[in-house]
């Protein structure tokens, strides 16, 4: 059964749909390649097991009772560890919530549920989402499919790390400045942040409020698209939930495939998101696929985006002290870990101090002293209202851009993936690592990041990042799709049939409450 | 008394000494608890009484993930107390965040307005005992969502020092508020303690009124943070002020304010200097006790919510609203009391056992006001203090306007009306029904009364021969007797006429 990994999630759900197949089988083929090559990866935090082919059995005797289900109802898919599942642990990557089992489940998680999606397990991430490279991680790292001495992207590296290494067809990510889009790219996976509002953030751990957004992970663009109109529309309960209706992100898809549907899309290639400081492989694959595009009709205009040279001072300004607030709350007295003091006296300070202390991570220390920081009296103004102000300047640059062109594009990031420990000395090499994704974030605008080749000076991944006007994340779709048909019809095969074959390792380890 | 409690108690200076030497400076800052269905930012009951922890969710508990949804009732009620404290609605509102560690805060921090708050710039005008009018200027009046329950456990005082652990009940946690914050009030004088106890009970008054709250001090729905300042006779400097804390009965506003500036006085004439601090409000002693040091620094790195849009009430709703405001309740008073005639000591009743609406509906039933009033404040009052329940919950103004009607029309005495009055209230149906089924009604039966009398002036045939040599006095024996004879169910003053003509005319 091994074939059924190799499958996207529309392949799979084909065969589900037409029973040759069933969700059990797809669930067990999943359950027992995570068994062969998770303990090395360790792309995931906790498995479901017995509990996914449970849920896998319910939707084949659905199916089997002539129940006419969700296109995707029996696929399997992997949950970033940053949601809220009231079935398995949901730890946000930190020491802090050790073990602990929400009451309740996001909004996404279910939407994933009602639609039959089942849930293989919870994936690994930088702690609450706080790094670019899974290394900030209190559970270990993640290692990268393409090559096990380098990261696999972050915050969710365990979401594309499994998409990447066919342990799942699809994952759900989060993505706060680039941490669906970057892990994407360097995993030659697919990885789409909608436009904020778009997707319920209910459920899913607060990072940065205004900038969090939940989104799809994938193989190919159409898989993407299927996920994202299951977890897509208005949620009550999440006040930034936009009412919108919105079209079907797969019928934008589909329409990516007809022929001629790049011809005439004006196509902005962002001047400051290139040249000095992008690899040089990166570099060439992004021109590559710009004169592909060309070829296949589009127009290539180059657009200035003047603010953008501000965007990652903004960005870790305005992420910080949003997550110094948010994460107040992880106090030792209503969940998660508790943590006495050495000495002293028993007082909630001492205690929530000690297991503050003892529960975060030093990133996670460091932004929160550094939000702490930014919004103090006599700080405010200088640091969080001056980063507001250039957010809304950022938003101007892409306005304008838009108002000349269709999707702007750039490459998904500066390098591929980088070794562990490259750049975990210093914090500033390790945030500059996300300029080309933050200012989608800063302006609330969608992002998707392809995969459009290997750098040839190290054989990894490079990807795509293609970003459209807020609402119009259908049109990523479209685009998305034509460039990811075009690049493999070139290549004759997709990219992540070239990762290297995984060896099975010896499982000697459960899973469960993995540490 | 405790030592702590020994410790707490400062030297006090003379009231009116303390006023010839320092000016007080006063400003209040009083919490309103929205009687709103439901909690302010989640769909949990806002309810009093629950079991612990009963009322909430993964929103109103801080769990990771929870978001916040506003609740347009509470928007709908702030803005309506707004209007009604004279307050101009923004058109431009949001949610700020409050950040601050305590175990009752779920998020550790409070969801609240900073520099946008809902209402902003009103006025409302109080009256003093002495007929003194002062106009206490309203800054500001914002949401926010109210804190859970500490209960401190294993100590004797029940206080926080000496105990050995907390529990936190989070029913209360997001419950709304609306925060009123006063301009500094000057020239309050002598009576600075009578305008803080006048001020908060008519903020408690129209906010009943509103039916925004249910504005029970006692359970907490209006709290109020009393900030007491004194300067140098002829300076123009402000002085240090304390904020004494969580003041929750009317009275005690009066206390805690007098109690602040004797022992503000007392410090400042010994050549000490006032702390910056919040105080805790002592009900048992009487006495404020210092709290935790507050300065004007104090940083709650206030920034907009993230979760939560602006708001822009539109100008319509806002109107709207202002249509649905009740008369003001110190204009409804004055126009109460003109209209019934009542002395101030007669509405000062009525108004004090918060039977204001019970008298004037009864009015509008038809009775004279000065009948429902002795009823409404007399036989119903102590029936239902007896019963330990609410005067208006007895009966209802309409049934006591059919009472008093027959009482005038001279179908029932007041011995045998307090008869028909139990007879309602328990339940046996209107007045005239229960005069019938009790057969209770006054015997206006000349001829029976006569035969009475007649029985009666004959079987006292000493008091007949009184009566008949001008001894007027003489007929109350007789009276009683034919009353006793009548079950009580005569009109006294009649049976009086009729013994006065039947021992002339009687052989």
């Amino acid at each position: 059964m091994t074939y059924l990994t190799k499958l996207s999630a529309a392949a799979l759900s084909e065969l589900l749909v037409g029973k040759q197949v069933s969700a059990v089988e797809a669930t067990r083929a999943h359950l027992d390649h995570i068994t062969a090559v998770d303990t090395d990866l360790h792309a995931f935090l906790h498995v479901a097991g017995d509990d996914a082919l449970d849920a896998a059995a319910k939707i084949d005797a659905r199916r089997a009772a002539g129940e006419v289900l969700n296109p995707l109802a029996g696929v399997p898919i992997a949950i970033k560890d940053v949601l809220a599942t009231q079935d398995m642990p949901t730890t946000a990557g930190s020491k802090i919530l050790q073990g602990w089992v929400p009451p309740y489940d996001a909004t996404v998680v279910a939407r994933l549920r009602a639609a039959g999606l089942i849930l293989l397990g919870k994936t690994n991430m930088d702690e609450f989402a706080m790094g670019s490279s899974t290394e900030h991680s209190a559970y270990g790292v993640t290692r990268n499919p393409w090559d096990r001495d380098r990261i696999p992207g972050g915050s969710g590296g365990g979401s594309a790390a499994a998409v990447a290494s066919f342990q799942a067809p699809l994952a759900l990510g989060s993505d706060t400045g680039g941490s669906i889009r970057q892990p994407a790219a360097v995993t030659g996976s697919v990885g789409v942040k909608p436009t904020y509002g778009g997707v319920s953030r209910y459920g899913a751990i607060a990072l940065a409020s205004s900038l969090d957004q939940v989104g799809p992970v994938s193989r190919t663009v159409y898989d993407a698209a299927l996920l994202h109109d299951v977890i897509g529309g208005h949620d009550p309960l999440d006040s930034t939930s936009l009412t919108d209706s919105w079209p079907s992100m797969a019928a934008a898809a589909q329409a990516g495939l007809a022929n001629g549907a790049l011809k005439g899309v004006r196509v902005g290639v962002i001047k400051e998101l290139a040249g000095d400081g992008f690899q040089a492989g990166v570099t060439q694959r992004f021109t590559e696929t710009l004169a592909l595009l060309v070829a296949a009709g589009a127009e290539i205009t180059e657009v200035s985006a003047p603010n953008f040279e501000y965007a990652v001072a903004a960005y870790y300004l305005i992420l910080p002290a949003e997550a110094s607030s948010n994460l107040a709350r992880f106090d030792s007295v209503r969940f998660g870990i508790r943590v006495n003091p050495d000495s002293g006296s028993l007082t909630s300070e001492h205690v929530m101090s000690a297991t503050r202390e003892a529960g975060f991570g030093a990133e996670v220390k460091r932004r929160i002293i550094l939000g702490t920081y930014a919004l103090s009296a006599g700080y405010y103004d200088a640091y969080y209202g001056s980063a507001q102000k250039v957010r809304t300047l950022i938003q101007r640059d892409f306005a304008a851009a838009f108002s000349q062109v269709d999707v702007l594009v750039s490459p998904s990031a500066p390098t591929t993936a980088f070794k562990f420990g490259e750049k975990l000395a210093d914090p500033m090499a390790m945030y500059i690592n996300d300029v080309t994704t933050i200012p989608a974030n800063l302006a609330g605008i969608p992002g998707m990041s392809i995969p459009i080749g290997l750098a040839p000076e190290d054989g990894l991944p490079v990807g795509l990042q293609i970003m459209a006007p807020a609402k119009a994340d259908a049109r990523l779709y479209t685009v998305g799709a034509a460039i990811e048909q075009l690049l493999e019809a070139r290549w004759g095969h997709t990219m992540l049939s070239r990762a290297p074959a995984l060896t099975p390792t010896e499982m000697f380890a459960s899973k469960e409450g993995a540490v | 008394m405790p030592s702590a409690e020994m410790k707490n108690r400062a030297e006090l200076m003379d009231f009116d000494k303390a006023l010839e030497l320092f000016e007080p400076v006063l400003g209040f800052e009083v919490h309103v608890e929205l009687n709103t269905k439901t909690k302010m930012f989640c769909g949990c009951a806002n309810e009093f009484g629950s079991g612990a922890n009963t009322n909430t969710c993964p929103t109103c508990l801080g769990l990771p993930g929870g978001l916040p949804q506003v609740n347009k009732k509470a928007i709908e009620s702030s803005i309506r107390l707004g209007l009604a404290l004279g307050c101009e609605i923004a058109e431009h509102s949001r949610f700020a965040r409050k950040n601050y560690f305590y175990p009752d805060t779920a998020k550790n921090f409070q969801t609240s307005q900073y520099d946008d708050p809902i209402c902003h710039d009103g006025s409302i005008t109080i009256e003093l005992e002495s007929g003194r009018l002062v106009t206490v200027e309203i800054e500001r009046a914002h949401m926010e969502d109210d804190a859970g329950k500490l209960t401190h456990m294993g100590g004797a005082t029940g206080r926080i020092q000496g105990a050995d652990y907390s529990l936190v009940d989070y029913n209360r946690g997001g419950v709304p508020l609306v925060e009123i914050v006063t301009q500094m009030i000057e020239g309050a004088e002598h009576d600075a303690p009578e305008i803080g106890r006048t001020y908060v009970a008519a903020i408690r008054e129209i906010a009943k009124a509103l039916g925004v709250s249910n504005a029970r001090m006692e359970e907490g729905n209006v709290r109020c943070d009393a900030n007491v300042s004194l300067r140098p006779r002829g300076s123009n400097v402000l002085g240090t002020r304390t904020e004494t804390k969580n003041v929750n009965s009317l009275r005690s506003v009066e206390r805690a304010v007098r109690y602040e500036i004797q022992r503000q006085a007392a410090v400042l004439a010994g050549g000490g200097t006032i702390t910056q601090e919040t105080r805790h409000w002592h009900e048992d002693t009487g006495v404020t006790s210092a709290g935790r040091p507050k300065s004007d620094a104090d940083d709650y790195r206030y920034f907009p919510e993230p979760d939560l849009l602006p708001m822009a009430p539109s100008r319509e709703w806002v109107e709207e609203l202002r249509l649905t405001l009740p008369e003001p309740p110190a204009a409804r008073r004055k126009r109460l009391q003109a209209a019934w005639g009542f002395a101030n000591l007669e509405f000062q009743d009525v108004v004090n056992s918060d039977l204001l609406d019970a008298v004037e509906a009864t009015v509008a039933a038809g009775a004279s006001a000065q009948a429902a009033r002795k009823w409404w404040t007399g036989e119903i009052a102590r029936l239902a203090n007896a019963a330990g329940v609410a005067a208006d919950s007895l009966v209802t103004p309409a049934q006591l306007a059919a009472l008093i009607e027959l009482v005038e029309a001279g179908t029932l005495t007041d011995r045998l009306a307090r008869q028909v009055l139990e007879g309602v209230i328990a339940g046996e149906g209107t007045p005239a029904e229960v005069v019938d089924s009790r057969g209770l009604a006054v015997v206006s039966d000349d001829g029976a009364l006569i035969a009475a009398i007649d029985a009666a002036l004959l079987g006292q045939p000493d008091v007949l021969a009184k009566i008949r040599g001008g001894k007027q006095r003489a007929a109350g024996a007789v009276i009683g007797a034919v009353m006793k004879a009548m079950r009580g169910q005569a009109d006294a003053a009649r049976v009086r006429e009729l013994v006065l003509e039947r021992a002339q005319a009687i052989e």
